[in-house]
């Protein structure tokens, strides 16, 4: 596997153990503010130096991997969920159901820009983390549902397929048995860029106010607080780390998705 | 006859989302916890001032065709209301060019939109030629040097450029240029130069999208038959790349480039809201979402969507006869 796939396997695992370690690896309360030691350039008390209202960004940071890592997770489990279910649907019964969903459904969600949905739903539901959660499974059914689709339409006609339906095998069967081992691969790739998409979601929600509410340390919330003119005059790391961590955490996530489609490429096992 | 049929197909599908877009626009109006009357007039409204809220913006009126709530003795019921529904209401209302009145200043929420209309459009096209700008040099380079540091240096930098969200490039790009250098205006639309830093921004990732196919692109022009014929023929390597090799390997880049229109839409709104440009995407988050202003929101959300969907159409009829070899299967 190719050597930025790696970088990230190694850095979302480093993330894992941050987020789970946070109250261990946390220097400072997250919501301790102090005043008096406001803007603070990193130091030996403060790793990260403090915000605009003196609490300790390191401490925030790392709570804040769990928030990212959380939403993450959630999104892409229940939205795999729904999309192998979907498209396992979709391409097995074929025709208008077929037809209703590839032809419609995958259409509507694709026309709109993922983003906007998140936040119009949002804005109308109301914000907090369950209904970001919610708008952003919404939004990110698709791709595994197509992914799904095109395993189902690909092992459908396979002679041992037929073979297992002339022998009685259920529907069901077949499709966990003969469909969904072949479409692990395809689907893990969908699910690295899934989990990159949904950290970059989040903390983008999060930016505009209509994620995770502060005072909670959202990476994105750290970002919006940080990029007020004055406290980005005085203490610029204050945006700059939380910038970076999310970066780096969707740079992962990319690296790791693109590596295993690489691969996971025919072409490339032939070798 | 065919092409006349593919077209008429696109426009149907087209016309289907459409219609389901605004539908789903109008529907989520309703799932507002609390009531909107109240959210605008505040908790101290009288009944009075409640009920001409409602009246004046519509809200009396039923949710749609039919609705299943409960009744002042708290017992649901399946009722019939007809055409006379706020669903419909909306329908006849855009179909006149009217999205209602904004809830918090009362002014046609169309031409709150028209006003800040051009400011996203001219934000979305700059970032566009940012990004070719960019890209273009840049890919031809990496594509006619592939496999040297260069090379490699610059996928590096296109890397970067595609996972560093809007949110976080911007800000770093006003504290540098606006903070320290004081070169550039950290926020607002009022000079010309204001459009530097929010076009940049936006059109980073594209740029570095854009350079990696302009790179792939042109390797893959230059193992091509007519390039060495040209290089036969004794033409220098710069006409060679540049009045040849980009002409073709730019095809598929240009219909990258309408796809994309769409996703600058999208990604306009975190931009604007960083920079304080004041367009579609401002109107929605801070004159929209953060004032509770609903009608202002179905109106925004409309309007971006609809456009991005026209984008994304309009590149798939013109790229389909762009590219010969499509157009002749």
């Amino acid at each position: 596997m190719n050597r930025l796939a790696i970088f990230g396997l190694v850095f979302v695992a480093f993330l894992v153990l941050v987020a789970v370690g946070a109250p261990l690896i946390a220097t400072h309360d997250v919501g301790a503010t102090d005043l008096a030691h406001r803007l603070l350039p990193p130091s030996g008390e403060h790793w990260f130096g403090t915000d605009a209202t003196g609490r300790d960004i390191f401490s925030r940071v790392v709570f804040g991997a769990r928030i990212s890592l959380r939403v993450g997770v959630v999104v892409v489990a229940v939205s795999a969920a729904m999309g192998v279910v979907i498209g396992a649907v979709a391409g097995y019964y074929g025709g208008w159901v077929d037809r209703l969903i590839s032809g419609y459904l995958f259409n509507v969600f694709l026309a709109f820009p993922g983003l906007l949905l998140a936040i119009a739903m949002v804005a109308f539901l109301g914000s907090g983390l369950n209904k970001l959660i919610f708008a952003l499974c919404v939004i990110g059914w698709v791709g595994y549902a197509r992914v799904m689709r095109g395993q189902v339409l690909k092992v459908r006609e396979y002679d041992f397929v037929q073979a297992a339906r002339a022998l009685g095998a259920s529907d069901l069967r077949i499709i966990f048995r003969h469909v969904l081992p072949n479409a692990v691969q395809p689907l893990i790739v969908q699910a690295s860029l899934g989990m990159a998409g949904a950290v970059l979601s989040e903390a983008t929600l999060s930016f505009l106010g209509l994620g995770v509410p502060p005072p909670a340390p959202s990476w994105g919330v750290m970002l919006e607080e940080g990029r007020d003119l004055s406290t980005l005059a005085a203490a610029p790391h204050a945006l700059v780390i939380p910038g970076v961590a999310i970066a780096l955490t969707v740079l992962a996530f990319n690296f790791i998705g693109d590596g295993l489609r690489e691969y996971l490429d025919p072409r490339q096992r032939a070798r | 006859m065919l092409k006349v049929l593919n077209v008429a197909r696109r426009v149907a599908l087209l016309l289907v989302v459409v219609w389901t877009v605004v539908s789903l626009v109008t529907l989520l109006i309703e799932l507002v916890p609390g009531d909107p009357a109240v959210a605008t007039l505040g908790e101290q409204a009288t009944a009075e001032q409640i009920a001409q809220f409602r009246e004046k913006h519509g809200l009396n009126r039923p949710a749609f065709f039919f609705t299943y709530a409960r009744d002042e003795q708290g017992e649901r019921h399946l009722r019939w209301h007809g055409a006379e529904n706020r669903y419909v209401d909306y329908w006849r209302g855009i179909l006149h060019g009217d999205m209602g009145n904004s809830f918090r200043t009362d002014r046609p929420v169309l031409e709150l939109i028209a006003q800040r209309y051009p400011a996203t459009i001219e934000l979305a096209v700059a970032a566009l030629l940012v990004a070719v700008a960019i890209a273009v040099p840049l890919g031809v380079v990496a594509g006619t040097r592939r496999g040297t540091w260069l090379d490699n240096l610059l996928s590096v930098v296109a890397l970067v450029g595609i996972s560093l969200p809007g949110f976080v490039l911007g800000p770093m790009l006003i504290y540098v240029f606006a903070v320290r250098l004081g070169w550039l205006a950290p926020s607002g639309r009022f000079e010309a130069s204001d459009i530097i830093l929010p076009a940049v921004t936006l059109g980073a990732a594209l740029s570095a999208l854009l350079t990696r196919m302009v790179r792939s692109s042109v390797i893959e022009e230059l193992h091509e038959d007519y390039v060495r014929t040209a290089r036969a023929k004794g033409l220098g390597e710069r006409t060679v790349v540049y009045k040849h090799v980009l002409k073709n390997g730019l095809i598929p880049v240009v219909t990258i480039l309408g796809l994309q229109l769409g996703v600058l839409l999208a990604g306009a709104i975190v931009t604007e809201k960083i920079f304080n440009w004041p367009g579609l995407g401002l109107l929605l988050i801070d004159d929209g979402i953060s004032k509770r202003d609903y009608r202002l929101v179905q109106g925004c959300v409309l309007v971006i969507s609809v456009t991005y969907i026209l984008a994304n159409t309009l590149t798939d009829l013109v790229y389909r006869r762009l590219d010969p070899r499509i157009r002749l299967q």
